[in-house]
């Protein structure tokens, strides 16, 4: 504790080798579980979409999940793998606050999306052409890009 | 340790320390990173409206259903499983990397980033195979040949997102890759030996693990929903 490499560090944290193990070890089998049970969710929602009538509400659920899921893992990632966890609240915050910029970012952005689809639909409705069978050609298939 | 931080918290921004205790390059990497982040989010923020915006879109799961040596069997998910779990366990080693760095370990850090950069490889072949089979079934940028789920046809938004943002994370994990390899050099040759600590291998640590944590997020705007 009293080692410190650079004299900018004014404290460093060590685990112990059996600590930092286990620790390792918890994190690896909580992503694969958390990656497996997406997957898991991930192909529910594919039987969803090949049965007859696929529920709407049920398919966002699963989404919606999966999203938190993936929440989960990069927390763990962050915290224990890039040790952000360990760090002084100062650098803790220093990272996280900028990044709160995403819950805007991401809220306005879909939300314009959706808009703009709403409003497509409405005041200038495009015919969509359905997909030719067997279309597997190289060409664009593009009937109104960024319409 | 906790009492450390606690004693000290009062005189962080008196000055004459680092207020963050990690040294400069750790800090600026931190930052480098948080920047990267917004680039990535950026990029898929403008996805998700695009896809918002579109009354339907290709199924991923019509669209990756392939695996090497498979033939043409319908095995949506298994191959970018495959892919996660590789950068998964390559993030892991990296950290077995940094943690024997601290412990002063050369040939511990030398023999865990061996394994990092061979699950960076590892990934970038399964990747390199994914595109080819994707470009094989007529699919580019500017070339969808995947119709949307209702049946209609698709614009070339999905395929021009995918191989944009795949291929940005793809060129993160090539450089990830070629700094592991620098650091595997720097080792044998004693650098960090003589420097008398292996702090740089804790930033090269910082960048490998954010190239797993962005694969976590394409993963689940590309794969999953």
């Amino acid at each position: 504790m009293e080692h410190s490499t650079t004299s900018e560090v004014t404290f460093t944290q060590h685990h112990s080798d059996a600590e930092f193990r286990s620790r390792v070890r918890k994190t690896t089998i909580l992503l694969s579980v958390i990656t497996i049970i997406e997957l898991i969710i991930g192909l529910v929602i594919y039987k969803m979409h090949k049965g007859d009538h696929p529920s709407e509400f049920l398919i966002m659920l699963f989404k919606g999940v999966v999203c938190i899921l993936t929440l989960a893992k990069a927390f763990y990632i962050v915290s224990v793998f890039m040790h952000l966890g360990d760090e002084v609240r100062n650098l803790i915050m220093t990272i996280i606050v900028p990044l709160m910029l995403f819950v805007w970012f991401i809220g306005a952005f879909l939300w314009d999306g959706g808009s703009y689809r709403k409003l497509r639909n409405r005041y200038h409705p495009v015919i969509e052409t359905p997909a030719r069978q067997g279309e597997h050609e190289k060409s664009d298939t593009a009937t109104h890009p960024l319409d | 340790m906790a009492q450390t931080a606690v004693v000290q918290g009062k005189q962080w921004w008196a000055g004459g320390k680092s207020p963050f205790n990690v040294e400069y390059g750790k800090l600026m990497m931190w930052y480098f990173l948080m920047s990267d982040a917004f680039t990535f989010g950026a990029f898929l923020i403008s996805y998700g409206t695009v896809r918002f915006s579109a009354n339907s879109w290709p199924d991923p799961n019509h669209v990756f259903n392939a695996f090497p040596g498979a033939g043409h069997s319908n095995l949506p998910l298994a191959f970018v499983s495959l892919m996660t779990f590789i950068l998964i366990i390559s993030s892991v080693t990296m950290v077995l990397a940094v943690h024997a760095g601290h412990n002063g370990d050369k040939r511990g850090v030398s023999k865990w980033l061996i394994w990092t950069i061979i699950g960076g490889f590892a990934f970038l072949g399964c990747q390199a195979w994914e595109w080819t089979h994707l470009y094989h079934e007529g699919a580019w940028w500017g070339m969808n040949p995947f119709p949307n789920a209702n049946g209609t046809a698709s614009s070339t938004n999905f395929t021009n997102f995918f191989f944009t943002i795949t291929g940005f994370h793809g060129f993160h994990v090539f450089s990830g890759v070629v700094i592991n390899i620098i650091m595997l050099l720097m080792t044998r040759n004693n650098v960090f030996e003589k420097k008398g600590h292996y702090l740089m291998i804790e930033k090269a640590g910082l960048y490998w693990h954010f190239v797993d944590l962005v694969w976590v997020f394409v993963f689940l705007c590309f794969y999953l929903v």
